[in-house]
């Protein structure tokens, strides 16, 4: 009969305008800014230097050796190494980065600095709220603005922090374990340089 | 006395005569500019009308074009992963995998089982979201008012969720790589996929009482735009486009590409060519994609998701050429690469399926109304960053 | 104390007017009824608006405007106030009259639209004893005044010297002068019935109680199927979806209002709303019932309550349509009025004239709906099996 399916059609209609004061599933807006989605917990937005402890210049993890500029596609880092060098978190001196740049209106959050990083330096985050009225450079942020904590990884994303610890231990512990084999070998070798060689005796007469 | 009843003397129309001796109608060209709310992105249609009738139709594009070959062949092959997620932006899983495929041709890379399976999920779920918003948009174009297109975008969400918690990024994913994917999926994920399939069948149940008979829709779809099976493949039409005209080319059985031989799942196979077989054979084709995600979360196995032997970095693939394809959801997208042995490609050339598909738009439009010439390009499923790359 | 309460403005009217020398009065009278009319019918207008949005953006899964409340405050009253940052903005937008324009045409055309719908309320009754003008050829009257609205289109068409505008005034004229006979002659059954043309007499032959349900037109089969026909007319003549191919046009022509903007832009709205609440409200006199209740023993409700909250379901039913229906194509919607409508209202009163002759009860009621049933079956399968429209099968490849 003509207008039987449109009835039908009209009848979805309703039991959405109906049941979208009933439940939550028939209305789904979100009433930004007052309240805001919960975030996933793998989501990336923009890169962020890590740093371990509480001091951002001499905990950063960054040895400035240009993998991510290198390999990022719309090239938005920008790096400048150090002439001088600090202890890393193995002990080693390493070069660190005296600048380093992203420029956030460039970058495409594919994430891909994070996975060629050999030192579990930099990692995504998950701020998105970062307009600015600055056309020109608001969007630049430098070392200071991308180094974040150890402790600020661990709060956005715990689990990928969990893992990202645990390779960091592990190449402590490997460090560790390499240094002291190394100087349980040199303290051997030491002793045995340094202690005398046995007393000659002479040959008793007969 | 002069009434309007009886003209002047000295009063008469000539009609304008063409060569035949009949007479012209004064032609009317409007140009369906770039900013327009029913055309799919930036898109212009030069239309001629006669009347009502459309005489003459010219698709102009390119306003969306980023060199994205161009920029393909400056970056090495894993930084232009990225980019392929923005050819067709809805399809990003697709995208990534057919480049992927060309890629591991070209360097003979081995991908694990698992990895398969979890390539075969994304893609199928992609499919199910790009058919869903294009049905959306497809009852907006026709006036709806967008109510159909926000049911739709409210499913789509959840795939779109899904995406996010396991690559972390909703439309652009980058999740593909040579030889793998990027990062597994835990049973948590797996989960809530098979809680989102199984609710996605009684969604379109629903959506389907709204749309597939309802009458107003009949009428503006049936025998509209017609595109006849061997008009189809002469000019390289494929896609559901194809699949509605008649043909039986889908490449998940012909190349049978990936796993899809392991999957029992059959392709639907339009009559008439017109706008409605199009919109059913992709309904169908979603009920389809449903079977084949219920398959193949049920057979997942366990293991590594990357190839041993691939390397992210210092990828340098062996010289030769290959052309890769699989079937997106608005056709066979390939990418045709040829390696130099260089960490960048020698030439790198993408088959957009939507730019081709698009080139018959005018054969399909000729002789219709300018509301079924809207309702049509609705139909074609096109994409602008992929027609304009 | 009800009867009190259902005559409060009629007893109201008679106050104020008593203060007035008697000479005066039947023209204070009318003054203070335009002045009712005046203030009432705007505002509703203005809360419709806002439930159109909400309504639709709850059938969307969506809030619709839910912010504005009191301008300048904090209060928000769920976004009922939206009307008013509308109405400022459209005051304060550039009036634009395109050069080659035929300025007092365009001019006029608004006003055009606007002056003949506000007279169409003089003769709708919104309660006991509260018509303004009770004419013995009040329905008359009202599709007579209900015909210059097309002349007004045209005029916005022509005024506009823009082929686009032209093209959009002449299709929107075919279609409300297409659907203004299936609207004349569904309401021509409910004279046949009643025998007079004053719209208190149909009401007053509504007004009859049998087992304690009324006698409402639309109780009766040949009522019914008027009444639908009467709705479906009424979406096209005030060019609401799916009928409003001349307003949205979003495939290439903006319409006749095209060259329209600021005032005289929210002055055609205001003008198409106040006509569809016009002809929902004639609707509701001839077919519902005009202000009876439904039921006898809830007549102790006002009037004019029941007469409003009617014509606010009646309009809930147009928004529910709107946001429901794609549109039709002009052809479609031509074939549609002229293959399926017309036919359709001419077999009505037909079954109208069987109804008032006969005059066993139960007889009439199976012979009637029997043929209203065969009418609209018979004429809808041949309206989509002429096109070969309807469900498909298909194949799957092997």
């Amino acid at each position: 009969m003509l207008g039987e399916q449109i009835i039908k059609g009209m009848a979805v209609t309703a039991r959405n305008f109906f049941e979208s004061y009933v439940s939550k599933d028939r209305l789904t807006t979100v009433q930004y800014p007052e309240e805001r989605l919960p975030q996933k917990g793998n989501t990336r937005q923009f890169p962020f230097l890590v740093y371990d402890g509480d001091d951002a210049e001499k905990g950063l993890r960054c040895v400035a050796c240009q993998i991510c500029e290198k390999e990022c596609p719309p090239k938005c880092i920008y790096i400048v190494k150090s002439k001088d060098k600090k202890p890393d978190y193995k002990g080693q001196m390493q070069v660190y980065p005296v600048r380093f740049d992203i420029d956030l209106s460039v970058c495409m959050s594919c994430s891909i600095c994070v996975e060629v990083c050999p030192f579990e330096s930099i990692k995504m985050n998950t701020e998105f709220e970062l307009s600015t009225a600055d056309r020109f450079g608001g969007l630049l942020f430098g070392k200071d603005k991308l180094a974040k904590s150890n402790s600020y990884y661990q709060k956005v994303h715990p689990k990928d922090a969990a893992e990202s610890d645990a390779v960091i231990a592990a190449e402590k512990a490997k460090a560790e374990a390499k240094a002291k084999a190394a100087a349980e070998a040199k303290a051997k070798a030491a002793a045995a340089a340094v202690s005398p060689a046995p007393p000659v005796t002479p040959a008793q007469p007969l | 006395m002069n009434t309007l009843a009886t003209p002047p003397k000295n009063f008469e129309v000539k009609p304008k005569l063409d060569a035949k001796g009949e007479e012209l109608g004064e032609l009317l060209e409007v140009s369906m500019g770039p900013h327009h709310p029913s055309t799919h992105g930036v898109f212009r249609m030069d239309v001629v009308l006669d009347g009502e009738k459309v005489v003459k139709l010219k698709p102009v594009f390119g306003y969306l074009h980023r060199n994205h070959e161009k920029i393909g062949e400056n970056i090495s092959y894993l930084a232009n992963m990225p980019y392929t997620d923005r050819l067709d932006y809805f399809c990003s899983m697709t995208n990534n995998w057919a480049y992927a495929l060309t890629i591991e041709k070209l360097a003979g890379l081995a991908v694990p089982e698992r990895a398969e399976y979890i390539r075969v999920i994304m893609a199928e779920l992609t499919r199910l979201q790009n058919h869903t918003c294009l049905i959306g948009f497809f009852v907006q174009d026709m006036g709806a008012l967008g109510t159909p297109m926000m049911y739709a975008f409210r499913e789509r969400e959840k795939i779109l969720d899904l995406f996010e918690e396991v690559s972390g990024a909703r439309m652009m994913c980058n999740y593909m790589r040579f030889g793998g994917v990027r990062v597994d999926v835990n049973d948590e994920w797996i989960a809530k996929t098979k809680k989102v399939v199984a609710d996605y069948s009684k969604f379109l149940d629903e959506f389907g009482t709204f749309l597939t008979e309802n009458e107003i829709v009949l009428a503006r779809t049936q025998f509209v735009g017609v595109l006849p099976k061997d008009l189809a493949i002469n000019a390289s039409i494929t896609g559901p486009m194809l699949r509605a005209a008649g043909v039986n080319y889908d490449l998940r059985k012909v190349d049978k590409y990936g796993i899809y031989s392991r999957f029992d799942f059959q392709v639907p196979v339009g009559e008439h060519g017109d706008i409605y077989d199009r919109y059913m054979i992709r309904v169908l084709e979603m009920r389809e994609s449903i079977k084949i995600l219920e398959q193949a979360l049920r057979d997942i196995p366990a293991g590594p998701v990357m190839d041993p032997k691939a390397k992210l970095r210092g990828f340098r693939p062996k010289a030769g050429e290959v052309y890769g394809r699989v079937e997106g959801p608005k056709g066979e997208l390939g990418f045709y690469v040829i390696s130099d042995g260089s960490p960048n490609a020698y030439r790198y050339r993408v088959r957009p399926p939507s730019f081709i598909n698009l080139t018959i738009l005018e054969d399909m439009c000729l002789g219709h109304n300018i509301s079924d010439a809207v309702v049509i390009l609705g139909s074609v499923d096109i994409v602008l960053g992929e027609v304009d790359r | 104390m009800f009867n009190t309460l259902d005559q409060i403005f009629v007893n109201a009217l008679h106050w104020l007017v008593s203060f007035v020398p008697e000479p005066w009065r039947p023209l204070a009278s009318s003054m203070l009824c335009i002045s009712f009319i005046l203030m009432v019918f705007p505002a509703f207008f203005s809360i419709i608006t806002i439930f159109e949005r909400k309504g639709i953006g709850r059938i969307q899964n969506r809030y619709g405007p839910n912010r504005v409340g009191i301008p300048f405050t904090k209060i928000r009253l769920c976004g009922f106030g939206q009307f008013i940052p509308d109405g400022i903005k459209s005051l304060t937008k550039e009036d634009i009259v395109p050069r080659a324009a035929d300025k007092v045409v365009h001019f006029l055309a608004p006003v055009v639209m606007l002056i003949p719908v506000l007279l169409a309320y003089a003769v709708l009754p919104f309660g006991r004893n509260m018509t303004m003008t009770d004419y013995d050829a009040g329905l008359l009257f009202f599709f007579a005044i209900g015909g210059a609205v097309e002349i007004a289109v045209f005029m916005a068409g022509w005024s506009s010297r823009n082929k686009y505008s032209l093209l959009g005034a002449m299709r929107a004229i075919a279609q409300m002068i297409s659907y203004e006979i299936p609207l004349i002659l569904s309401a021509v059954t409910v004279v046949m019935v009643v025998g007079s043309l004053k719209l208190e007499d149909i009401i007053a032959a509504q007004n009859q109680y049998t087992y304690g349900i009324a006698h409402w037109h639309v109780f009766t089969p040949w009522g019914l199927l008027g009444f639908v026909l009467y709705f479906i007319a009424s979406l096209a003549e005030s060019n609401r979806t799916p009928f409003d191919l001349p307003e949205a046009e979003s495939e290439i022509i903006a319409g006749y209002f095209t060259e329209y903007s600021g005032f005289k832009f929210a002055l055609f709205f205001l003008g198409e709303y106040l006509g569809m609440f016009a002809i929902s409200g004639l609707g509701i006199t001839l077919f519902l019932g005009g202000w009876t209740s439904p039921v006898s023993f809830l007549t102790w409700i006002p009037s004019y309550i029941w007469f409003f909250s009617k014509l606010i379901t009646l309009i809930f039913v147009f928004i529910w349509i709107r946001a429901t229906l794609p549109r039709l194509r002009m052809d479609q919607l031509m074939n549609f009025a002229w293959k399926f409508m017309l036919p359709l209202a001419l077999i009505n009163i037909l079954i109208a004239g069987i109804w008032h002759f006969m005059n066993v009860e139960w007889q009439r009621w199976i012979v009637c709906s029997t043929l209203v049933l065969a009418a609209y079956v018979w004429l809808g399968r041949g309206l989509m099996h002429q096109q070969k429209l309807g469900k498909r099968t298909y194949r799957y490849a092997e």
